[in-house]
């Protein structure tokens, strides 16, 4: 039995309804289409392998010849047979210690103000938007600040050129990407814990400390980590402060002498540094350099990823 | 401020006023509001509400949507000082004292008067912890001191028997009816005067409902209770004296205002209620 | 409850002292933390603005208009750097925004669940690959391979367009994340009632999402262009011109954008002269670029927050 339409739209057999009904994969304009759009997926993909197997290629006279060595031997500039990037890694991890000693309370005591104390009112909006602008401000500027305000007004106290300076740059450059996510974890909180805190004659101090913080720990904490990562790729603000770019001493001065006093470096510094040596020799130390900051950069981000995973909360 | 030895009813027919005082010596009204209204910025939210809650006595609040019911409730815990933009006119007094006087600290007024809420809200964290948060908060620090305040008030609120052995559980795992009795044996353990119950079995099955009006019973000799309900029969089961709300459009705004209209025992408001618009709403007509 | 009956009195009504001290001390500890943001917006500016003003006030206006960027030799021409960083940013911006629309896109409307949550990490771990590994990757493999091969080794080992390609990398996850929080804010209804007419997943997509999150879309482009324009590391790795530059309109040869030419004046032997006027050109580039990067960040901002509430 056939289906017939008004002849408007043309007899239609039964037959034919069926083929357009179930031929959707006949649809060749529309799968070509998402074939493009996977396509973008793809390339992203592509660069970021071309990118490790590049690293790795061209890292590898080291990683297979001399990695030990270059994991202990100091900043070089000059040679690269001696070159190596302990200063550096420990440069980095100094100022990530920094980073979170001064912008994490900071940044989530601000994030607490903001959604525990002020809600809608004006200053909150201000501040919110002056976060948000913050956030996106270039990195050089964050430089400009920390070599106008840590190393020359506040020389006294930082030391000058040091790694003071350089972590509390970071640390005002990292605030306000702390700033919002704790403020995304403060929002999640259900307002009905608050209620039932305050309803039984808690203050809002003892609401936040008792209840609201401790639920928002988890997404607190993937925040900070995710900013940590952020702050140990980064490379003007150090390069402005001061680090050492050519050949760093360290001697035998104690640790503490060193951070208060001394030059220092990190390892995006030192990777800049590297890349702009001419020599064929070069390419391999600073291959290698950046390998270990990507390879660091990406296992701190699946810190958070798991961290985000692992204690997500459904309300 | 006197100690008020008789309590008042009021009920407003075409637009008057009319009081009738009921000599009861023994009952001192726990709250009492002159005039109250709400607003929420420029938007008046419910106005010109005038009742004494009398202690030890379920006061009910009802009325239709948007009536005002359980913004007038949240005065009584200064609840509303927590919205930008709430503001309270008139006077709420309690025991006398000027509930919004400027020497008068929030915090130790919700101390005094607790809340349920519609949506039982236990912290995310184990039973006992839930009800040692509020005596923690007042200093009672001693493990041995605070093991009897969580027994005692689980045990008020019937539900000792049933958690008793795992008060370390989360307190997440209870049932909805469950959660909310926690929710009045955290209130209950920091010794309140007043409970305040903001349509508290709304979000519960008839069965667990029931167990909470049981309760509402029990623990009325020791605590004031106002309870704001969508449900009438609940209202004319469980108290003793009932405000009726209802919603009045502004011509101008086209905006609903919530005012009170009558305010009697409950036996009075559901059998000869003063004013028609009570009798509609009760006998099902509207709302 | 020692009042039962009898008078009360407000100061039965008060709070022990030490919990509202302590609640009240809390509090001024945060609202602090909170002002330290706008001390340090109303540093910046005050910072940038008074060197650059000192600056502009000083140099010979003749200089600002001549044939590049020496500052070391007083040659302050401005358009040279605008123009390097409009071709950096053009460059990227070709680069990116096909990438991380297309990303977006396909995210959010065409994968299934599964293959979502594989493939989304990959531009997470692209939004973490720190600026100088790009800076390297882009004189090591994309200056040799690609540009090479585009315009057959007429380019130099250090140029705008490897420059370009790397930042263009760089900005992708910021457009694609931004995009898929637009598309993703359009409702389901909208998308069903396309789909209810018999419209096909293609035509929904590019004739009914894609209008409704414009604005969003819009925004993510603004938030990509602020982004490259701000980057500094991989220009001053890979564009080269560390001395200076002249005016130049080739990408495939050298050149210079005004954050690399801060990076360049602000670290070395130049901070040891202060306050030289070459020093100084530095924070006038600064407050070029502070202010056009805000200007695009707030109205990138205004356009995101019509999609989505708050941050």
């Amino acid at each position: 039995m056939s289906l017939t339409t008004p002849d408007r739209f043309g007899a239609q057999s039964a037959n034919e309804v069926t083929v357009r009904l179930t031929s959707s994969s006949r649809d060749v304009k529309g799968r070509a289409v998402e074939w493009t759009l996977l396509s973008t997926l793809l390339i992203s993909l592509l660069i970021l392998v071309a990118l490790i197997v590049n690293l790795v290629d061209r890292a590898w006279p080291i990683l297979s010849g001399r990695l030990g060595d270059f994991l202990s031997s100091g900043i070089d500039a000059s040679s690269a047979a001696d070159a190596g990037v302990w200063q550096a890694i420990r440069g980095t991890l100094i100022l990530s210690v920094i980073v979170a000693v001064v912008a994490f309370p900071l940044g989530i005591a601000c994030a607490v103000y903001l959604e525990e104390y002020a809600g809608k009112s004006k200053v909150a909006g201000l501040i919110r938007i002056n976060v948000r602008n913050l956030a996106g401000v270039p990195s050089i500027v964050y430089g400009i600040l920390g070599l106008t305000i840590f190393v020359k007004f506040a020389g006294g106290l930082t030391g000058g050129r040091t790694v003071i300076s350089g972590g509390l740059a970071l640390s005002v450059l990292v605030l306000p990407v702390v700033i919002i996510t704790a403020s995304e974890a403060l929002r999640a909180v259900p307002r009905s814990i608050r209620e039932g805190a305050l309803g039984v004659g808690a203050t809002q101090w003892e609401t936040v400390r008792s209840h609201v913080l401790p639920s928002a720990a988890p997404g607190i904490l993937t925040g900070t980590v995710l900013a940590l990562s952020r702050a140990a790729g980064e490379a003007a603000p150090i390069l402005l402060v001061g680090a050492v770019t050519g050949l760093l001493r360290t001697g035998n001065q104690s640790l503490w002498t060193q951070i208060t006093d001394g030059g220092f470096t990190s390892m995006p510094v030192a990777i800049f540094s590297y890349a702009r040596q001419t020599g064929a020799d070069f390419q391999a130390v600073t291959g290698a350099a950046s390998l270990i900051l990507l390879i660091l950069v990406i296992l701190i981000n699946g810190l958070a990823i798991w961290l985000r995973n692992r204690f997500e909360r459904s309300w | 401020m006197s100690v008020h030895d008789s309590s008042l009813t009021s009920t407003r027919q075409n637009g008057e006023v009319s009081m009738s005082t009921t000599p009861e010596t023994e009952k001192v009204p726990v709250f009492r509001t002159r005039d109250l209204a709400v607003y929420y910025g420029d938007f008046r939210a419910v106005r010109d509400v005038n009742v004494d809650i009398n202690g030890q006595e379920i006061t009910a609040f009802i009325g239709p949507s948007g009536c005002g019911k359980s913004t007038v409730l949240r005065c009584f815990d200064r609840m509303n000082d927590l919205i930008v933009g709430a503001r309270v006119e008139g006077k709420v007094e309690y025991h006398g004292i000027d509930l919004y006087d400027k020497d008068v600290d929030a915090v130790e007024v919700r101390r005094r008067v607790g809340m349920v809420f519609q949506k039982p809200n236990p912290f995310p964290k184990s039973i006992y912890d839930n009800l040692a948060f509020g005596p923690r908060l007042n200093g009672v620090k001693k493990k041995g001191e605070l093991d009897a305040i969580v027994e005692s008030s689980l045990k008020r609120a019937a539900l000792w028997d049933e958690v008793k052995d795992r008060l370390k559980a989360s307190a997440m795992g209870l049932s909805g009816g469950q959660q909310q009795r926690l929710c009045i044996a955290r209130c209950i353990a920091v010794e309140p005067d007043v409970i305040l119950m903001d349509e508290p079995c709304s979000a519960l099955d008839p069965i667990a409902t029931a167990r909470i009006e049981d309760l509402m019973q029990e623990i009325k000799r020791d605590f004031t209770i106002i309870i704001v309900t969508h449900n009438m029969q609940q209202a004319a089961r469980v108290s003793d004296r009932t405000a009726f709300f209802t919603t009045e459009v502004n011509p101008e705004s086209d905006r609903r205002t919530g005012v009170l209209v009558e305010f009697d025992f409950t036996e009075k408001i559901f059998s000869n209620p003063g004013d028609e618009r009570t009798e509609a709403y009760v006998t099902g007509r509207f709302g | 409850m020692a009042h039962a009956t009898g008078q009360w009195q407000t100061t039965d009504l008060k709070l022990s002292s030490d919990r509202r001290r302590s609640d009240t001390r809390m509090r001024w500890l945060f609202t602090a933390a909170a002002l330290t943001t706008l001390v340090v917006t109303l540093l910046i500016i005050f910072i940038l603005f008074r060197d650059a003003w000192s600056f502009f006030v000083e140099v010979p206006k003749a200089d600002l208009w001549t044939l590049g960027w020496f500052p070391r030799r007083g040659y302050f021409d401005v358009k040279t750097l605008v123009v390097g960083t409009l071709m950096v940013t053009g460059i990227a911006m070709l680069i990116a925004v096909p990438l991380g629309l297309g990303v977006a896109i396909y995210l959010s409307e065409f994968a299934r669940p599964r293959v979502r949550k594989f493939l989304k990490p990959i531009i997470e771990i692209l939004a973490g690959i720190p600026s100088v590994v790009l800076g390297y990757f882009a004189i090591s493999f994309i200056n040799p391979n690609i540009i090479t091969a585009l315009v057959g080794g007429a380019n130099k080992a250090f140029n705008i367009a490897a420059a370009g390609v790397a930042v263009g990398i760089l900005t992708v996850p910021i457009i694609a994340s931004v995009t898929e929080d637009a598309l993703r804010a359009v409702p389901l209804s909208l998308r069903e009632a396309s789909y209810g007419l018999g419209a096909r997943r293609v035509p929904t997509v590019f004739r009914v999402v894609l209008p409704a999150s414009i604005s969003g879309v819009v925004a993510a482009l603004i938030l990509g262009i602020s982004r490259a324009i701000g980057e500094t590391m991989v220009v001053a790795i890979a564009a080269g011109a560390v001395g200076g530059g002249l005016f130049s309109t080739d990408p495939f040869k050298p050149g210079q954008t005004m954050t690399a030419a801060m990076a360049a004046l602000g670290f070395g032997s130049d901070q040891v002269a202060g306050d030289g006027l070459a020093f100084q050109s530095l924070f006038f580039i600064g407050f070029l670029l502070f202010v056009f990067t805000l200007l695009l960040n707030l109205l990138g901002d205004r356009l995101v927050r019509r999609v989505r509430e708050e941050y």
